[in-house]
């Protein structure tokens, strides 16, 4: 089933006194229930305007974004209520993006109120639930923000996300400012989520070894536009565009690196034994 | 008689406040040669942004306690008097951090922040080796970017300014601390290209820090893996990455997501997190995270087993009993038959 369809989406800035900014230019896509859709490419090309418009904080320029068939600027008040609930968006600065007063408790009973998720005697059952579906010990209810790692604040954001149970998850890089080791956590996690919950998943990403390994797909944008797309594994096996082996080849893979170091001839470095 | 350019031995960074001590550091041993390019690998918490500010005596003194050696070209840094140390940092050692916008100064034109580290020209002369800087950086319009503010330049834009000013006392040695984690991975790779270049032009020797292994294995020739204050594992990049010793150095990889990997290949994280520096674990640090400790990784600590260029902490397997031969992706890839482990007196 088609969740979210895109079409020909422009997005444009006014800044007053200066000529207007074309962020996205004439993307198309769609994403069905329960599928990862990795969008790629460096800073600047429009990927975070892209998902601010699809979120529906950035209006857009021109074109059509439907939800379930519904389109999005003609959604009556309540419906486009619930839409805002059932698509959620994990930010790349985790700390950053939880209320620095707020504890972990306070943060995840904030949104089931606000959205009256559950009845008042199951809030504090269901904070416990959510902390469980992302792998936090209770023990972290009571702390701030500040008090937990990096990652433990990107599980919160997961988490805050799921109280709303959501259908579709927008993840503008979620992983870029973790250790590997973390990261390596977080990506197993929207996987299993993703698989358990059915969720849907756009993975907004400059690293294609990241992409690769959670998508279905991958779209590559360059300079507002998708310059390619398809399967993750087209694309990335045998990529078509320029833009796209350039990506491909900036990625600093490990395997790759090492396969290319055994080929090339050792080099002669001088040191005090040779 | 030969002199490596830095040479540490034994470094400790001790902090002490309301009576409790606490040891980030606690025994870091590295050599860097001229014109050499070594890693400092590790998770954030293990200590390795302390040791490269340590080098230079730039770890908060007044709090800190710093022990053992730094010998850059023959001379200890940790007991130079200010004045010759004011010549070892930035003539010596400099710096590029990992976030160009809060190393700059946000109320200075470029230029200016250059010039102070040019301090014996003219005005007219330092704004012009300025913009001579800037264009060893690639910037595409120096003079331009020159008069900018750093508000004014995007992220890669601001480490190329900081790497001109880094550039400006001609270093021999370049510390990049997690140079191009906030950058995407294009702008990466040309700043990464350009501090090569710029090593290979000035004959410069690099010591980068970074969590990312892929940098590492792509560019780096010898490799210090750190946990915990220590050096848990150190040789030749293409041995280490290929036939890593350590279950550290082991679970770092493992972690990678790799290009060519299926898709869904689940990537296995490191249990639990570094521990905190007033709560080391006896024995092994790593021993708490390990997959493959013994009893006596939780109790003593490890001895270092040394082997030409190579050297690893951490127990022989066939004293824990354990045989599991737990190798890498990366290292299946690669069909050398593991070298023989190194003796050991009982």
């Amino acid at each position: 089933m088609t969740l979210l369809n895109v079409q020909d989406l422009h997005v444009t800035y006014h800044a007053h006194g200066q000529k207007p900014v074309e962020a996205v230019r004439g993307v198309s896509f769609s994403v069905d229930a329960g599928e990862s859709l990795g969008i790629v490419g460096e800073s600047g090309c429009g990927k975070s305007s892209l998902a601010k418009t699809v979120i529906g904080l950035q209006p857009p320029s021109a074109g059509s974004l439907r939800f379930k068939g519904q389109e999005l600027s003609r959604m009556a008040p309540a419906a486009f209520r619930d839409y805002r609930r059932v698509v959620q968006m994990v930010f790349q600065d985790a700390v950053g993006s939880l209320n620095p007063r707020m504890t972990v408790r306070q943060t995840l009973e904030e949104v089931l109120h606000v959205h009256r998720m559950v009845p008042a005697n199951r809030v504090a059952a269901r904070v416990r639930e959510l902390l469980d579906r992302v792998g936090l010990p209770e023990t972290v209810l009571d702390a701030y923000p500040r008090e937990i790692s990096g990652g433990q604040c990107q599980r919160i954001s997961f988490a805050r996300c799921l109280a709303l149970e959501p259908q579709l998850i927008i993840a503008d890089e979620p992983v870029s400012a973790l250790d590997v080791s973390v990261q390596a956590r977080i990506l197993n996690l929207v996987r299993t989520l993703q698989k358990e919950l059915h969720l849907a998943v756009i993975l907004i990403s400059h690293d294609l070894a990241v992409v690769r390994n959670i998508c279905d797909r991958v779209a590559v944008m360059y300079a507002g536009q998708f310059v390619e797309s398809g399967p993750a594994a087209d694309v990335l096996d045998a990529p078509k565009h320029a833009y796209t082996r350039e990506l491909l080849a900036a990625v600093p893979d490990v395997g790759r690196a090492l396969r290319e170091r055994a080929q090339r001839p050792t080099s002669q470095l001088l040191t005090p034994s040779s | 008689m030969y002199v490596p350019l830095l040479q540490v031995r034994d470094l400790a960074v001790t902090f002490r406040q309301e009576g409790m001590e606490t040891t980030p550091v606690r025994s870091v041993s590295l050599t860097v040669h001229a014109g050499d390019r070594v890693a400092v690998v590790g998770e954030s918490g293990c200590g390795k942004s302390l040791t490269a500010l340590a080098l230079t005596r730039l770890a908060p003194t007044d709090r800190a306690r710093l022990s053992g050696e730094v010998l850059f070209e023959g001379a200890d840094t940790l007991t130079l008097d200010n004045r010759a140390l004011a010549r070892v940092r930035g003539h010596g050692i400099a710096y590029v951090f990992q976030d160009p916008s809060a190393s700059l100064n946000p109320v200075m034109r470029v230029c200016d922040q250059i010039a102070e580290s040019l301090p014996n020209l003219s005005r007219a002369d330092r704004l012009a080796a300025a913009i001579d800087l800037l264009r060893k950086t690639g910037l595409p319009d120096p003079a331009r970017a020159a008069r900018a503010f750093p508000c004014e330049l995007s992220g890669g834009q601001q480490q190329r300014v900081m790497l001109a000013m880094a550039l400006a006392a001609r270093p021999k040695l370049l510390v990049a601390d997690e140079p191009t984690t906030a950058l995407d991975v294009t702008t990466q790779r040309q700043v990464l290209d350009l501090i090569d270049t710029l090593a290979d032009a000035h004959d410069m020797a690099v010591l980068l820090i970074t969590h990312n292994l892929g940098l590492v294995a792509g560019r780096m020739e010898r490799v210090y893996v750190m946990y915990a204050g220590e050096i848990v594992e150190s040789g030749a990049v293409a041995d280490v990455l290929a036939h890593p010793r350590h279950p550290y150095t082991r679970g770092l990889l493992a972690a990678v997501p790799l290009l060519d990997a299926p898709r869904d290949t689940p990537l296995q994280d490191i249990p639990g997190t570094v521990p905190s520096p007033d709560a080391w674990p006896a024995g092994c640090a790593f021993a708490p995270r390990c997959a493959e400790a013994a009893p006596r990784c939780h109790t003593d600590p490890p001895p270092e087993t040394l082997s030409d260029e190579r050297m690893f902490r951490c127990w022989p397997k066939q004293q824990t009993g354990q045989e599991s031969e737990t190798r890498t992706r990366a290292a299946r890839e690669d069909a050398r038959p593991p070298s023989t482990f190194p003796d050991r007196e009982p």
